[in-house]
C-alpha cells in the first residue's frame, strides 16, 4: 500500500456521473467478490460492476473482482454470507423487494459481525401497487436487522460515503447498508470528484483487509458458526454485542474525518445547515436534505431563523450526537420521513427523533418541553419534493401546528393532513441556466443531452446536473430531460419548473404534455415542427398560443425531420436539436459548441465509416441554416386544445385517467384514487396515442382472409370480423368489406380494420401478409401508408367496426388460426414495445379464454405493459366479462396463481353445495345440468351461463340465507381458466422453486412463460434461459453455459402438459397448443418464444427470426400431452422438422450473438460450435423421445 | 519421372497451378492444410466486403441506440460492448494464421465500398502478411445514366489507388461482361496489376413463382462454364504481359489441361471441392500429372497457350460468334 499524502490533484478529477456509477465505482474497487441480481433502480450498479469485470478493471488490490449473478436477491444474500464467512470482502447492490428478500440473511450477517457493505438505491416497497420509484420504505424495513444504515444525499456523497461505509465496516465488523434515493440520486448526473485508488487504500488499509481474511472459515483453524442456542445463553450473547454498536458512530465519524482530511470534503453523522439560533428545524435524510438545505440557506439570508439537520448515519442512531447538533434555540422540529408505516404512532425517523430528544435533551441542556416535534411525510415513490414544499413546511412551523402529523407534496383531502407548498417561493437562480427537453426515447434526445452535459462541462468547466424522466410505456415512450448548468455546484434534486430554455423535440407532444408549463417568463422555446415559422402559429392550440404570449417566450422552429431526411439521418434528430439548443442558448459560443459536437460525432462514428460522420456533420450544419424565429402575434387565435380523452369515456377515466395522461397526475387529490389499488380494466381504449407514422391499409380485393395479420399484431390494432351484410347500414363511406369466404356464412361480409390511433406501426401484420397482387407483387393485401391523411376516416371506420356484431363464438373452431382471430381480443393497446413478441400470446389467451380467465402475472415486462398506469389494456366484452388480472410479486407468481386456483376451486365447491341444498326449490333437472354438464366448448359454456340465468330466475323461491349465498356464488359454477403468466427471469430463475412446486401438484393451472431469454424489463440481463453463446448483460463475454430445458424438466413429472411454441414460425401449432393446454384437466406449461428488443434486430422482422429459430433447431416446437398415453400413443409430438440450416443462419442476424464475433471472435467461434453441438444433440434427444414406444415416454429420463 | 507442374502466378512461384479460389474453404485451417498436401499451389481467401462491415456496424449502432434511454427500468438492453464496430481484424488475423500454417502463398481478396476503404484494407492485408491481393470488383449497373466508360474508369481508378499504396502483387477478378475485354485487361496491366481472374461468378436472381418473389441463388459451377473462359483466355494470351487465371468451370483434369493450353497460368478450384470433397481435388491433381506424364509433357510451359488465339491452328474459331458453315473450299 502506498504511504504518500495525496496531493490535491489526486482528488481533483471531476467527472459527470450519476449516483449509481459513483457508488459502484467505490464498491467495485473495494471488493473482491460481487454478487448481483437486477432490480430497478439499483440495476445500473450491478451492470457497471459487470462491465468493469469484462474490461478486467482491477480493485485496489490489483485483482479483478469475481462477479456472480444469482437467481434472486435471496440467492445473492446467501452467496454473500458464504463469501464473508470465507474471509473475502464482498458487495452487492439492490433495492425494494430485493432488499426484503435479503432480510433473513441480514440478521445473520449482523449477528455474526461480518464486515460487509451493500449499496441500495432506495425504492418503494410494493403495497397497493408496485412502484419502481424512490423512497425509504425498503431501507426502513431492514432498520432492525443490526445493519448500520448510512444515507447519502447526492452522487458525490454516494461516492464518498460508499468509501466511508466500506472502511467503517471493516473497522467495526458491523455490516453496512449504504443507501441513497432511487432515481433521484442513483440516476441524477452531477459533478463527482473521484476518489483515487490511493485515497481508497488509505481509507481501507491492508491491515484492515487482512483482518477479514484472518476471520475466514477454514479447516486450517477450524471453528463452528451458526450454532443453535438454548434459552440459557442466547439472550446474553445478543447483549454482549452492545459495545460494538456503541462504538460504531465514533468509527464512522473518524472515517468521515479521515476522508475530509484527504479530500477537503467533510461529513458528519448529522450535519446542520442554517441559522445557529434557528427556532424551526427540519430533520431529514437523503436527497431531500439538499433541497431543504438550500431553502434554509435562502430563508436565513432573508432573516428567518430556520435550519436543517441532515441525518447520515441512521443506524445506529447516535442520539447524543443528534441532539448536540440541534440549535438550543429550536422551538419546532419537523421530522420528514420518506416512508409510511401505517398504524405506527409515527414514521420511523420521527419516532427516533422523539426518543433522542426524550433521552438526550435534558442531558444536552435542551429544554425538552420546548420544541414541538411534528412528523411529516413526503416524496413517496419519487413524488417531487420541491423548494416550495420546504418553504410550505417552514411556514406551517411558524404557528401552532394543527396536527402532530402532516404530509407535503400532495393534496390529502381524505385525512386533511397535507400542508400547502408556498407557490411563490423561488430559490435564487443567478448564474444558473435551466433547460428542459421533451422528446421520445427513440429520437435520441436523452443521449444528446448526456452529450451536451459533457460538452459544457468540458468547455466551460461549469457545474452541470442532468436528470431524466422516463415514461412507463415502452412503445412511443416520452422522455423529459432536465438540465442545469451553473457557476456554482448544483444541489437541486428536484425537477425544473421555470426553464430558461424549453425544447420540444416532437410536435405532437406540445399539445399532449405540459411542455410550456415549465417555461420561465422570457425564456426560449424551440419546437421541432413540420410547419415553417410563417405558418406554425395556426397549428397551435389557443392555450399554447396564449402561454407563449403571456410568458413572452422567444419562439423558434426547425423541421428537424426534414433536415434529418435530407442529410440521410433517417429519423435521428438528436444532433440537429442539440445544435439548435447551443445556437439559441448562451451556455457556450455556438462555434465552440459545434466543434465539440463534431468532435463527439467523430469519436462515435469514425470507426463506422466516413459516410456516417459526414451525414452527422451535414445535419449539424444544416440545423443552423434551417432554424427560424417565429414572430409571435399579439393575440391567441387558435382553436381550443382538444380533450385528453373522449367525452364518451367513463367518469373514472375522465376524472382520474385523463389528468394522468396529460402529465398532471400530481394534481389529483387522495380522494380521487382507489386506496386499495383496485383499478378498472378497459381504459387503454381511451388513450389515443397516434404513435405510428404509417399504418396498414387493407386491399380487400386481394386479401385471402387468413387472419394472420390479426394474430401477430402485438397491440390488437388490426382486427377481423365477419357479419351479416345488412349490418353495413350506416357504414362510413370509406368502410371496406368483401364477401366472406365461407360455406357456412354465405351472406356474410368480411372486414379487416385497423385502429389507426392505436397502431404503433410495427409492420408485423404487413410482413406476415401472404396475399400478393399477382401483377404487382410489391403490393399486398396490407400495405403501409402515412397515418395522418388516413387518421380521421379510419377512426370512424374503427368505431363503426367495433359496433358490428362479433362472430358467434359458439360456431367458431377456435383451435384454428383463422377462427381464433374472429374472437374479440380482451387485451388491447398496451404500452408494450413496438413489435413486441410477447403480447400476441397474451392477446391470443384473452381471445380464446378471456371472458373466464383469471391471470396471475409475475412482475416484469408483462406486468408493466399489463398493469402500469395510466391505462389498463385488459378489457371486457359486451357482457362485461373479461380477464381478471393481478400481480403479486416477481418471485411468487406460481404460488400466487395456485392460490387463486384453489380459491376458485373452493368457490366452485361451495357453489355446488349451495346448489344441492337449493335443489328442491330450483328443480333437480336444472341442478343436474348445472353440476354435471360438461363445460369444454364455447357452446357448452354458453349453455352453462344460460342455466345460471335460469337459476337466478328461480332464486326468488329459495329461502334466505341460502338465496343470498347462492346469488353470490352462482357465477362460480362457470368454469374458470387460470393462467400464470410471466417471463423467463421469473420462470427459470427467481420463481423457479415455486414454479416447480406448482408443476408437481397437478392442479388445473395453465402456465405461460413468455421466453425472451433475458430479463427484458430491467434491460437484458442473462437468465438461465439465455442461450449458450448469447451476449447479455452480466454475460458480456457470451454465456458460457447452456440454456436450462424447462420443458424437459416439466415433462419429467409425466402428467404435465408441455408445449413449446413460436407464433411467428407456426401459428397453427401455437393456437392448437393454447387450446389443448387449457383443455388439459391438470397442469399445463407453454413456453413461448418471444422475440424482443433485447435480441438486437429490427422487430419488424420478428416473424422471420422466429421462423429461422425453428428451422435451425434453435427452438424446436412440440407438444407433450399426457392424455395421449391413454390412447396408447407417445405423449410427445414434435411439431417442427429436423433442423434444416446451421445455427449460424439464425444467430448471425441478432446482435446478442453477433456482437461477440466483433469483440471476441475466437470465443464467439468456440461458443458457436458448442451451441451448434448442443442444439444438434438436443434435437436428436427430442426426436428419440418422440419416436420411442409409447410406454416409455412418461419419463423422458428413460430415453 | 513426374512432369514439372510448377508455375508462376502474379510473379509468385507456385508448385502447382491449382489455386483454391475464394470461398468458405479458406475459413478452415485443417481443410486448407489437407488441400496443400493434396497439391494446391496457393489459396485465395474469401472476400472481405467493406460495405458489409460498415453497414452492419451502422445497423448495430442504430439498433443499440434506438433501444436506449427510453424506459426508466432499462436504459439500455446490451452490454456497452455490443455497440460494436465490425472491422477487418478477424479477416486480418485469419491471414496471419493461414500464413503461419501453410507454406503456399496466401492471397487476400477484397471487395471495397469506398475509395478509402479499398486502399486502407489493401494496406492492412499486406501488413498482415498476404502474398498478393485479389481485387473483387464488380458492378451490376441498373442506372441508365452510367455508361460502360464510367464502369471501366471506376475499375481502373481502384487499381491505380491500391497499386500506389501496396507493393505486393495485385490481380483483378473480372466479370465476363466487358464489351472489349482485351482493352480492359491491357489497361489493368498498365495500371499496375499483375493478373486477372477470368471470371467472377455471381449470385443470380431466381424467381419464385409460388411466392411471387425473387431469390438470390448461387449454384456451384459446372464444366459447361468452361468454354466461355477458354475463349477469353485464348484471346488474351500473349497480348499484355499479365498473369491469366482461369476461375470457374474446371471439374476434372482435362478441364484444367484445356485451361492451360488456352493460356492460363493458374486455375482456381472451388466448386469441385465443395461438391465432391477434398479427395476429388487430390484425384484431379493426380490425373492432371498422369495426363502430362502419359502425353510426354515435361512441364506446363510446353502446353501453356498452345491452343491460344495466337498459337492455335485455327484461331478464327475463337472469333466465331455465330454458326456459319465452315467450308473447306474457303480455305483454299
Amino acid at each position: 500500500m502506498s504511504a504518500s499524502v495525496p496531493s490535491h490533484s489526486q482528488e481533483s478529477n471531476v467527472v459527470s456521473m450519476d449516483g449509481a456509477e459513483a457508488a459502484a465505482s467505490v464498491a467495485y474497487r473495494l471488493s473482491e467478490l460481487i454478487a448481483i441480481y437486477p432490480i430497478t433502480p439499483s440495476t445500473p450498479m450491478g451492470e457497471w460492476a459487470d462491465e468493469w469485470v469484462a474490461l478486467a478493471k482491477p480493485n485496489i488490490w490489483h485483482a479483478v473482482p469475481q462477479i456472480v449473478e444469482m437467481q434472486s436477491e435471496a440467492g445473492v444474500a446467501g452467496a454473500i454470507h458464504g463469501m464473508l464467512q470465507g474471509g473475502s470482502q464482498a458487495t452487492t447492490f439492490t433495492a425494494s423487494q430485493g432488499l426484503l428478500l435479503m432480510l433473513p440473511v441480514m440478521y445473520k450477517l449482523a449477528g455474526q459481525h461480518l464486515p460487509f457493505c451493500m449499496h441500495v438505491a432506495a425504492r418503494t416497497v410494493a403495497t397497493h401497487a408496485l412502484s419502481i420509484f424512490g423512497d425509504h420504505s425498503d431501507v426502513m424495513a431492514v432498520r432492525q436487522t443490526g445493519f448500520a444504515l448510512l444515507a447519502s444525499a447526492s452522487p458525490q456523497e454516494a461516492h464518498d460515503l460508499a468509501c466511508v461505509a466500506h472502511a467503517s465496516t471493516l473497522k467495526s465488523r458491523i455490516p453496512f447498508l449504504h443507501f441513497f434515493d432511487g432515481f433521484r440520486t442513483s440516476h441524477e448526473i452531477n459533478d463527482v470528484k473521484l476518489l483515487s485508488n490511493d485515497i481508497l487504500s488509505r481509507m481501507l488499509t491492508d491491515k484492515m483487509a487482512l483482518s477479514q481474511h484472518a476471520r475466514a472459515l477454514t479447516p486450517d483453524h477450524p471453528t463452528l458458526r451458526g450454532t443453535a442456542q438454548n434459552p440459557d445463553v442466547f439472550f446474553q450473547t445478543r447483549e454482549a454485542a452492545n459495545p460494538m454498536y456503541e462504538g460504531l458512530p465514533g468509527i464512522v465519524q473518524a472515517k468521515m474525518d479521515q476522508l475530509g482530511s484527504l479530500t477537503g470534503r467533510h461529513y458528519k453523522l448529522f450535519d446542520y445547515v442554517g441559522a445557529p439560533d434557528a427556532d424551526r428545524v427540519i430533520v431529514i435524510m437523503g436527497s431531500g436534505a439538499e433541497t431543504a438545505g438550500e431553502v434554509a440557506k435562502a430563508l436565513v439570508e432573508s432573516g428567518e431563523k430556520v435550519g436543517v439537520l441532515q441525518v447520515r448515519l441512521y443506524r445506529p442512531f447516535d442520539t447524543a450526537a443528534f441532539v448536540k447538533m440541534l440549535p438550543p434555540t429550536v422551538r419546532h422540529i419537523a421530522v420528514l420521513d420518506r416512508t409510511k408505516e401505517p398504524g405506527a404512532p409515527g414514521d420511523p425517523l420521527y419516532l427516533d427523533v422523539l426518543a433522542a430528544i426524550a433521552e438526550q435533551g435534558v442531558l444536552q441542556g435542551l429544554d425538552i418541553s420546548r420544541p414541538v416535534i411534528t412528523g411529516g411525510r413526503y416524496g413517496l415513490a419519487s413524488k417531487e419534493f420541491t423548494p416550495q414544499m420546504v418553504a410550505g413546511v417552514y411556514a406551517g412551523m411558524a404557528g401552532r401546528p394543527a396536527s402532530k402529523h402532516f404530509t407535503v407534496g400532495i393534496l390529502d383531502d381524505v385525512s386533511g393532513l397535507s400542508v400547502d407548498p408556498d407557490p411563490d417561493f423561488q430559490l435564487p437562480t443567478a448564474g444558473l441556466t435551466q433547460a428542459v427537453f421533451f422528446g421520445l426515447g427513440s429520437d435520441g434526445t436523452v443521449g444528446a443531452n448526456k452529450n451536451t452535459i459533457k460538452i459544457i462541462a468540458h468547455r466551460t468547466g461549469a457545474h452541470a446536473q442532468a436528470y431524466f424522466v422516463y415514461d412507463s410505456k415502452k412503445a412511443g415512450a416520452v422522455t423529459v430531460s432536465h438540465l442545469r448548468f451553473g457557476e456554482k455546484p448544483i444541489h437541486a434534486p428536484y425537477l425544473i419548473d421555470r426553464a430558461d430554455f424549453v425544447g420540444c423535440h416532437q410536435f405532437d407532444l406540445l399539445e399532449t404534455q405540459p411542455v410550456l408549463d415549465l417555461a420561465a417568463e422570457g425564456g426560449v422555446f424551440l419546437l421541432n415542427s413540420p410547419y415553417a415559422a410563417s405558418t406554425v402559429w395556426e397549428h397551435l392550440s389557443q392555450q399554447t398560443q396564449q402561454t407563449i404570449i403571456d410568458k413572452k417566450l422567444r419562439f423558434f422552429v426547425i423541421d428537424a425531420y426534414r433536415v434529418a431526411r435530407e442529410t440521410g439521418m433517417g429519423g435521428r434528430i438528436n444532433t440537429i436539436m442539440q445544435t439548435c439548443f447551443f445556437s439559441l442558448s448562451d451556455v457556450l459560443p455556438v462555434d465552440a459548441a459545434i466543434s465539440e459536437i463534431k468532435e463527439a460525432i467523430l469519436k462515435t462514428y469514425a470507426r463506422k465509416g466516413a459516410a456516417l460522420v459526414k451525414k452527422n456533420n451535414d445535419a449539424v450544419d444544416l440545423a443552423i441554416a434551417n432554424l427560424e424565429e417565429v414572430i409571435v402575434p399579439l393575440e391567441a387565435m387558435g382553436v381550443p386544445r382538444s380533450e385528453v380523452v373522449s367525452v364518451l369515456a367513463p367518469d373514472f377515466v375522465r376524472r382520474v385517467s385523463a389528468p394522468i395522461l396529460a402529465g398532471r397526475g400530481d394534481s389529483l387529490p387522495a380522494s380521487a384514487l382507489p386506496a386499495d389499488g383496485v383499478w378498472p380494466t378497459g381504459t387503454s381504449q381511451w388513450e389515443k396515442r397516434n404513435l405510428a407514422n404509417e399504418i396498414p391499409v387493407w386491399d380487400a380485393s386481394i386479401c385471402i382472409q387468413c387472419n394472420k395479420c390479426v394474430l401477430v399484431c402485438p397491440h390488437a390494432a388490426i382486427r377481423a370480423k365477419h357479419y351479416p351484410a345488412n349490418a353495413l347500414e350506416k357504414a362510413p363511406s370509406t368502410f371496406q368489406s368483401i364477401a366472406f369466404r365461407s360455406q357456412e356464412f354465405v351472406d356474410h361480409l368480411y372486414t379487416i380494420q385497423v385502429a389507426p390511433e392505436d397502431c404503433t406501426g410495427c409492420q408485423l401484420c404487413i410482413n406476415v401478409c401472404p396475399a400478393k397482387d399477382k401483377s404487382n407483387p410489391k403490393h399486398k393485401a396490407l400495405d403501409s401508408a402515412p397515418q395522418l391523411p388516413l387518421r380521421s376516416a379510419e377512426r370512424s371506420n374503427f368505431e363503426f367496426f367495433l359496433g358490428l356484431p362479433n362472430p358467434d363464438r359458439t360456431r367458431l373452431k377456435t383451435d384454428l388460426v383463422k377462427d381464433s382471430q374472429f374472437c374479440e381480443p380482451l387485451f388491447e393497446f398496451s404500452g408494450a414495445c413496438v413489435g413486441c413478441g410477447e403480447t400476441p400470446y397474451i392477446k391470443l389467451l384473452t381471445q380464446l379464454f378471456g371472458d373466464r380467465a383469471v391471470i396471475a402475472n409475475a412482475t416484469g415486462c408483462s406486468s408493466i405493459y399489463g398493469g402500469n398506469l395510466p391505462t389498463t389494456p385488459y378489457t371486457t366484452n359486451a357482457e362485461g366479462r373479461g380477464p381478471a388480472w393481478a400481480n403479486s410479486l416477481f418471485e411468487d407468481n406460481a404460488e400466487f396463481g395456485l392460490g387463486l386456483r384453489l380459491s376458485i376451486n373452493n368457490k366452485r365447491q361451495q357453489a355446488e353445495q349451495l346448489l344441492m341444498a337449493a335443489k328442491d326449490w330450483v328443480g333437480p333437472a336444472l341442478v343436474d345440468s348445472l353440476l354435471n354438464e360438461p363445460q369444454d366448448t364455447e357452446a357448452s359454456i354458453a349453455k352453462q351461463r344460460a342455466s345460471i340465468v335460469s337459476l337466478r330466475a328461480h332464486l326468488s323461491s329459495v329461502p334466505e340465507p341460502l338465496r343470498i349465498k347462492l346469488e353470490a356464488f352462482a357465477d362460480d359454477l362457470v368454469t374458470k381458466s387460470l393462467w400464470i403468466v410471466g417471463g423467463d427471469g421469473w420462470a427459470y430463475d427467481i420463481g423457479f422453486g415455486g414454479l416447480d412446486h406448482v408443476l408437481s401438484l397437478g392442479e388445473n393451472v395453465n402456465i405461460l412463460v413468455l421466453d425472451t431469454e433475458v430479463y427484458s424489463n430491467t434491460g437484458g440481463q442473462q437468465s438461465k434461459s439465455t442461450q449458450l453463446g448469447a451476449v447479455a448483460k452480466f454475460a458480456a463475454q457470451g454465456k458460457a453455459r447452456s440454456k436450462k430445458d424447462l420443458g424437459l424438466h416439466a415433462m419429467s413429472y409425466g402428467d404435465v402438459f408441455v408445449a413449446r411454441v413460436a407464433f411467428g414460425a407456426k401459428d397453427s401449432q401455437t393456437v392448437k397448443a393454447f387450446a389443448e393446454a387449457e383443455a388439459y384437466p391438470g397442469t399445463s406449461l407453454i413456453i413461448a418464444y418471444s422475440h424482443c428488443i433485447a435480441h438486437g434486430f429490427n422487430l419488424s422482422q420478428g416473424l422471420d427470426h422466429q421462423k429461422m429459430a425453428v428451422e435451425t433447431g434453435y427452438w424446436p416446437l412440440y407438444r407433450f400431452d399426457p392424455r395421449r398415453k391413454n390412447l396408447g400413443l407417445n405423449s410427445l409430438v414434435l411439431d417442427s422438422p429436423a433442423p434444416k440450416h446451421p445455427l449460424a443462419r439464425f444467430t448471425e442476424n441478432e446482435i446478442r450473438f453477433r456482437s461477440l464475433h466483433a469483440t471476441n471472435p475466437a470465443r464467439a467461434k468456440a461458443l458457436e460450435e458448442r451451441a451448434q453441438n448442443e442444439i444438434t444433440t438436443h434435437n436428436e434427444l427430442y426426436r428419440r423421445m418422440a419416436e420411442a414406444p409409447a410406454s416409455t415416454t412418461a419419463d423422458p429420463a428413460q430415453t | 519421372m513426374n512432369p514439372d507442374i510448377s508455375t508462376n502466378y502474379l510473379g509468385l512461384p507456385l508448385r502447382s497451378p491449382f489455386v483454391i479460389g475464394a470461398s468458405p474453404l479458406s475459413d478452415n485451417l485443417e481443410n486448407l492444410a489437407a488441400l496443400e498436401r493434396a497439391g494446391a499451389g496457393a489459396v485465395v481467401m474469401h472476400s472481405l466486403f467493406e460495405e458489409q462491415l460498415t453497414r452492419e456496424s451502422a445497423a448495430a449502432s442504430s439498433l443499440v441506440e434506438m433501444a436506449s434511454d427510453s424506459f426508466g427500468e432499462a436504459l439500455s438492453y446490451f452490454p456497452s460492448s455490443s455497440d460494436y464496430t465490425l472491422g477487418p481484424e478477424e479477416y486480418l488475423e485469419q491471414i496471419a494464421s493461414l500464413k503461419s500454417a501453410l507454406t503456399i502463398p496466401v492471397i487476400a481478396s477484397l471487395n471495397g465500398h469506398t475509395p478509402g476503404g479499398w486502399v486502407t484494407h489493401a494496406q492492412q492485408m499486406q501488413h498482415a502478411g498476404a502474398d498478393a491481393i485479389e481485387l473483387n470488383i464488380y458492378d451490376i449497373i441498373t442506372d441508365e445514366e452510367t455508361s460502360a466508360i464510367d464502369v471501366e474508369k471506376r475499375l481502373l481508378d481502384i487499381v491505380i489507388a491500391v497499386r500506389e499504396q501496396v507493393t505486393i502483387p495485385l490481380c483483378v477478378k473480372l466479370a465476363p461482361f466487358y464489351t472489349a475485354l482485351p482493352s480492359v485487361v491491357r489497361q489493368i496491366h498498365l495500371c499496375g496489376a499483375q493478373g486477372v481472374v477470368l471470371f467472377n461468378r455471381f449470385y443470380q436472381p431466381d424467381l419464385d413463382i409460388e411466392e411471387l418473389s425473387v431469390e438470390p441463388r448461387l449454384y456451384l459451377s459446372t464444366s459447361s462454364e468452361l468454354l466461355l473462359r477458354l475463349r477469353w483466355l485464348a484471346i488474351l494470351y500473349g497480348k499484355s504481359p499479365i498473369s491469366l487465371i482461369l476461375g470457374g468451370g474446371v471439374h476434372k483434369a482435362t478441364d484444367a489441361i484445356k485451361g492451360i493450353m488456352a493460356g492460363a497460368d493458374a486455375i482456381q478450384i472451388v466448386s469441385l471441392i465443395l461438391r465432391h470433397g477434398m479427395g476429388a481435388f487430390a484425384t484431379m491433381v493426380a490425373d492432371f500429372q498422369h495426363w502430362l506424364d502419359t502425353h510426354d509433357y515435361h512441364s506446363l510451359t510446353q502446353m501453356r497457350g498452345s491452343l491460344s488465339h495466337i498459337n492455335s491452328p485455327n484461331p478464327a474459331e475463337f472469333e466465331r460468334a455465330n454458326y456459319l458453315r465452315t467450308l473447306q473450299l474457303w480455305k483454299a
